[in-house]
Parts: C-alpha cells; sequence; structure tokens
C-alpha cells in the first residue's frame, strides 16, 4: 500500500515541513501521495507535485479547509485513509493538531515526531525533552505519524505529478474561525535556515534583539529565542526554540544570554555547531557549545556583526 | 458548569533523564515526580473561571500508579473539588488514555476538558486531540487564552507563525500552552483543605477498557554525544574557528 503525506501550507505557499515528511515517507513506503486541502489549493497542489518522488498529489478545495482547521481535516483524511497504510504530516502545530484526531478514529496509536525510519515497523523518536531516543515497533492497521522535520533533508523539485481531486466530505462538528494573527518574516525559516541565532532572558529587551538582528542580517540567519525571551515579550511566540516551541538543527546555532536548560538544548541540540554567548561561565550553555565565548552579549554582538561585515568585504 | 482537568504525574521538569544502562527503560525509579507542568496551567484555569462564577463544579482526573494520588492531592489544593485516579501500573499509549478519558468524560459530561498540551515525559502531544476526536466534539489546541461565553468558548491558539483565535461549541476539549497564565502557589490552609476533599480511586481493571495497542517501545538509548567544545577568547577567535576549523562560514 501507499503512505499518505498530508501537507502544511499558509500563504499559498508549501511549507518546507512537507518537502521533508516527503522524504521521511519515501524511507517508509516507494508510493507516496500528498494530499493538499484548502481553500484556494491549486498552486499549493502545483508546488506539492513537482517534488521528487511524489506519486500523486489529491487535492481537495473548499471553504471547510480554508484554515485547515482540524476537525475538517481529519474528516478529510479519514475519507480516503482507506487506501493506504500510513499517513505522515510535518510535526508542525498544524500536523500536531490534526493527526491525533485521526488515530483516535481508527484507535490506533500515534507516533509523535519521529527522527528516524529504521524499518518497515520500526522508528525512533525522542522522549524525556531529547535525553532518551526511544526505538519505537509499530504493528498498528494504520501508522500515523508525524515527523521532526529537521532530521529529514528536504525532497528536490523537478517532476510534475499527476493532481486529483478529492470530494469534501460533511464535517459534523466544527471550530469556528474567528481569527489570526500571522507575522510573515524576510527572513528564512526557524526550522529550515543553515544558521540560527537564539536570544535569551540575557537580552533584556525587545530593543536588544536588535542587536540580534544585525548579526541575523550577516549570516542570513532565522532569529531564535527561549522561552524566558518569549515570556517576556522581547519577541513573538513562535520564535521559541525547544520542547515546547520549535526543533532546529542549523549548521550553526548561536545561542546569546540563554542559560541552557535541558527544555532548551531539546529544541537545537541537533544543530551541526553551536556557539555560546554568555556572561556566566558556568552555565550549562556555556559548558555544552563546541564554541563558548565568555563575554557580556551588548559588547560581543557589535563586534561580532563589525566582524561579520569586514569577512564578506574581503 | 463543570470542568474536568486531567492531570499527569511525570518526573520533574529539572531531571535530566536518561536511559537504563541496558536500554530496557529510564532510570527514574528515584527520580522527583511532580504535577506535568501543563497541567498546572490548565488546573488554574480552572480555577480562575471558578472564582469569576462562570464554573462551579471542577473534577481532576488521573491515570497513572498509586503515587498519583499526590498530583491529584495537589490539584484539590489548587481547588478542585474532587479527584478521581484510575489507576494503574501500565504505561499507557495516549490512545489508550484517551479510551479511558472518553468513558469518564461521558459519565461526567462536563461543558469543558481542560488538558495540557503535552506530557513532558512521553513529549506526545495526542492525548487532548484524542479526546476530542472520540467524543465528537471540537478542539482547541495550544491555548495561550480563553473566554467562556454562554454556547461557546473563544480559545487562542499558539500556531506556527503567530496565533489564531477559534469558537469551539460546548462542550469542547482545550489543551493549554505555556503563556495561558501563571500558576499560583500552593498555601499551607489549601494543602489542609485538600485532604478533606473526595478522592476516589477505580482500578483500570474495573473499568472494562481496553488499553492494548499495537505499538511499542523496545529499546531506549542515549542521543549521540557532542564533542567536548573549546572556550574562545575573543570575538576574532571565534569568527576564526567558525570560518577554518568548523568551515559554517
Ligand atoms: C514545561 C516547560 C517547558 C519549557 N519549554 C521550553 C522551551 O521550549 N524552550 C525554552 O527555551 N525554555 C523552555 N522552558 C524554560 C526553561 O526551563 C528555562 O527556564 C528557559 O529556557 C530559560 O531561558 P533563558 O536561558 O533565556 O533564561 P535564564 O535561564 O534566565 O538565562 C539567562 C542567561 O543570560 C545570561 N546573561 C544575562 N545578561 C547577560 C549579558 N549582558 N551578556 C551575556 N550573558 C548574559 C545569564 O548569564 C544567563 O545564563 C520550559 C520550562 C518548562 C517548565
Ligand atoms: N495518564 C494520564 N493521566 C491524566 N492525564 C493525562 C494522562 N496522559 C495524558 N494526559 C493529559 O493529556 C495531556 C497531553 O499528554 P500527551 O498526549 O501524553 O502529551 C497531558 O498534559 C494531560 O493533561
Amino acid at each position: 500500500m501507499a503512505v499518505l503525506v498530508v501537507a502544511d501550507h499558509s500563504g499559498g505557499t508549501l511549507a518546507d515541513g512537507t518537502a521533508r515528511t516527503i522524504t521521511a515517507a519515501l524511507e517508509l513506503d516507494a508510493t507516496v501521495d500528498v494530499l493538499v486541502a484548502g481553500e484556494h489549493a491549486q498552486s499549493v497542489a502545483e508546488q506539492a507535485a513537482a517534488l521528487n518522488g511524489v506519486n500523486r498529489v489529491r487535492i481537495c478545495e473548499d471553504a471547510a479547509y480554508a484554515h485547515q482547521l482540524a476537525e475538517p481535516m481529519a474528516t478529510l483524511i479519514l475519507s480516503i485513509i482507506d487506501e493506504y497504510s500510513a499517513v505522515m504530516a510535518p510535526g508542525s502545530t498544524q500536523g500536531r493538531d490534526v493527526l491525533p484526531r485521526v488515530a483516535a478514529v481508527l484507535d490506533v496509536a500515534q507516533l509523535s515526531e519521529i527522527t528516524r525510519v529504521i524499518d518497515k515497523n520500526t522508528f525512533e523518536r525522542p522522549i524525556y525533552a531529547g535525553n532518551v531516543m526511544a526505538t519505537v515497533a509499530c504493528d498498528e492497521s494504520t501508522q500515523v505519524i508525524t515527523v521532526r522535520t529537521t532530521a529529514f533533508e528536504p525532497a528536490a523539485s523537478g517532476q510534475s505529478a499527476l493532481i486529483e481531486a478529492v470530494p469534501a466530505p460533511e464535517t459534523p462538528v466544527a471550530a469556528r474561525f474567528v481569527e489570526e494573527s500571522v507575522v510573515r518574516s524576510e527572513r528564512p525559516e526557524l526550522g529550515s535556515a543553515k544558521v540560527v541565532i537564539s536570544g535569551g532572558r540575557g537580552v533584556g529587551s525587545a530593543e536588544g534583539f536588535k542587536l540580534l538582528e544585525k548579526v541575523a542580517d550577516e549570516l542570513n540567519a532565522a532569529i531564535g529565542a527561549s522561552r524566558a525571551a518569549v515570556d517576556a515579550g522581547y519577541v513573538p511566540n513562535d520564535y521559541q526554540v525547544g520542547q515546547t516551541g520549535k526543533a532546529v538543527a542549523p549548521d550553526l546555532y548561536i545561542a546569546v544570554g540563554i542559560s541552557g536548560a535541558i527544555q532548551h538544548w531539546a529544541g537545537m541540540k541537533d544543530s551541526k555547531v553551536v556557539v555560546a554567548i554568555n556572561r556566566d561561565e558556568d552555565c550549562p550553555m556555556i559548558q555544552t557549545a563546541d564554541y563558548a565565548l565568555v563575554a557580556d552579549l551588548f559588547d560581543a554582538l557589535p563586534e561580532l556583526e563589525e566582524g561579520l561585515a569586514q569577512l564578506k568585504a574581503q | 458548569m463543570k470542568i474536568l482537568v486531567t492531570v499527569k504525574r511525570a518526573v520533574d521538569y529539572t531531571v535530566r533523564v536518561r536511559p537504563l544502562t541496558d536500554g530496557s527503560g529510564v532510570d527514574i525509579a528515584n527520580a522527583k515526580m511532580s504535577m506535568n507542568p501543563f497541567d498546572e496551567i490548565a488546573l488554574e484555569q480552572a480555577v480562575q473561571l471558578k472564582e469569576a462564577g462562570v464554573a462551579d463544579e471542577i473534577v481532576a482526573v488521573s491515570i497513572g500508579n498509586s503515587g498519583s494520588q499526590d498530583v491529584l492531592r495537589s490539584a484539590l489544593a489548587f481547588g478542585a473539588d474532587r479527584a478521581l485516579l484510575v489507576q494503574t501500573d501500565a504505561v499507557l499509549e495516549p490512545v489508550a488514555v484517551s479510551r479511558i478519558l472518553a468513558k469518564i468524560t461521558a459519565d461526567e459530561a462536563p461543558q469543558l476538558v481542560l488538558m495540557g498540551k503535552q506530557a513532558i515525559d512521553d513529549d506526545a502531544s495526542q492525548t487532548p486531540q484524542m479526546l476530542a476526536a472520540r467524543m465528537g466534539w471540537a478542539q482547541g489546541t495550544f491555548a495561550c487564552g480563553l473566554t467562556m461565553g454562554d454556547a461557546e468558548v473563544t480559545v487562542v491558539r499558539e500556531v506556527d507563525g503567530g496565533t489564531q483565535t477559534l469558537a469551539l461549541p460546548l462542550p469542547a476539549v482545550v489543551s493549554v500552552d505555556l503563556r495561558l497564565n501563571e500558576p499560583r502557589y500552593l498555601k499551607l490552609p489549601d494543602i489542609m483543605k485538600a485532604k478533606r476533599k473526595p478522592l476516589e480511586v477505580q482500578p483500570l481493571e474495573e473499568m472494562g477498557v481496553d488499553v492494548g495497542t499495537k505499538t511499542r517501545i523496545t529499546h531506549y538509548a542515549e542521543p549521540p554525544e557532542r564533542k567536548p567544545g573549546v572556550r574562545v577568547q575573543s570575538v576574532s577567535e571565534l569568527i576564526d574557528r567558525l570560518v577554518n576549523e568548523a568551515k559554517v562560514l
């Protein structure tokens, strides 16, 4: 049988996490279909059809999916689930919202945020804030899986798979959309950026984050934050990296004024190179980073910005 | 209006959990246990609704071993009116927990079920959505804002990219995120008062719920270890090493 990947998209753009989920799905099965649901979703469907390895794209266009809410999305997935042995979605807030509803109706256990496909019935996923990696055997009639997207490369594009329409089933009970407040950033996405610079409580204010922005400009980096920085209102909530925020795995992660609590490490420990800038030489971030600079961040950041600018000029 | 709040006993968030050396489990026999932090936030929300006169009864439910009585006592000290422990020594998958909770929810008939968005041991983030699906109710996950109306609850959700506001017809399930509120500190008089509140213990075997799944953890391992790092003395040394040694710039 085949694997169904539920596409994540917003503003007419297919999320990078979907391309990564397709890579995970292809490790599970050679036949991978993608489901794209939305009010106007043709262009997203075309982006999905272009991803190498996709067998076909199934599109469902209806006002009911304008915001891809959990109740209609789960009903739609369930209407075609019989054709699949597994359903996968990125472990984004979207995938995490929808897939457990599907699993509950099928009465099967779900696997959250897998980091590896070992074989057809065996997967790996982090538990206890990533301090333990669990090998999980899943022999359910239908496998329901969300994917830690940073653990898989995105599928490349170049082909053009068939796009077929799926009828929209009735959804009995559903939430009513009221409004959303989504900030679109010019910077690369946190989950797929090659470089991430994150600030913590030590940054001290929203104003302080401007220093990080200037360094991020030099590096074409995404900006992240610790929970403390988000709670204090320095930056929006979706900047939070960690056990209960986003997982990132860039080539370079620069933690500025972050102490390195277990919950923060959980979200960035798979980064290739970790740099810590902190004035407390005993804090876990300094102890564990690949490159640790014990310094006041308000001195170090302007110097770093200048040094990087010089490097670029060379 | 009745609110059901689920509370799970989990390893305290300050504990760094390690796998057992033979990979057969995790080394938590002597670890400090606490209420899952997100469930404290759910309870705090319920208590605030009661203080505001919106809710009149709060029922706290936990599924776990006899140690879970402690977290239920804390829930009672927070302000829950009564507590129910479904007692089992088995470690259950979220789908099995949702089967049990669906039965309790059907019996108790609350207007709102408040739950944590995620248990910090299994990091699953599934049970609330599963319960909502089983009940055929709408869900509001990852809530950072909540307003009760007569027939609807309005929930502000933390989503990738920002926030989203939904109105859910009641009854409904809401899972809460960190920024919904700041749970209160428990005061001694409340802890004393909680001792006299009703806490019912029901053995899982007597519920007639099948908790089997075809999913199981076969091995527990350490995550890959990082190489020891180096201390750099200056920003210029840092840049130099990132360019020439790490080759990431
Ligand atoms: C259930 C739960 C879930 C959580 N989930 C997350 C999560 O997903 N992500 C997350 O990040 N946290 C999470 N946390 C919170 C986590 O436990 C820590 O409290 C948090 O990460 C601390 O943030 P911080 O490092 O910015 O702040 P602090 O721990 O206060 O550290 C601030 C650091 O800044 C340094 N500093 C101060 N001034 C300067 C200066 N001028 N120059 C240089 N350095 C300076 C200090 O030395 C210190 O090390 C969670 C907690 C719980 C209970
Ligand atoms: N054994 C349990 N007892 C009580 N509540 C639970 C239990 N397991 C999960 N929950 C609830 O479901 C939420 C999400 O858990 P999980 O799906 O395991 O991440 C938790 O925050 C709890 O509110």
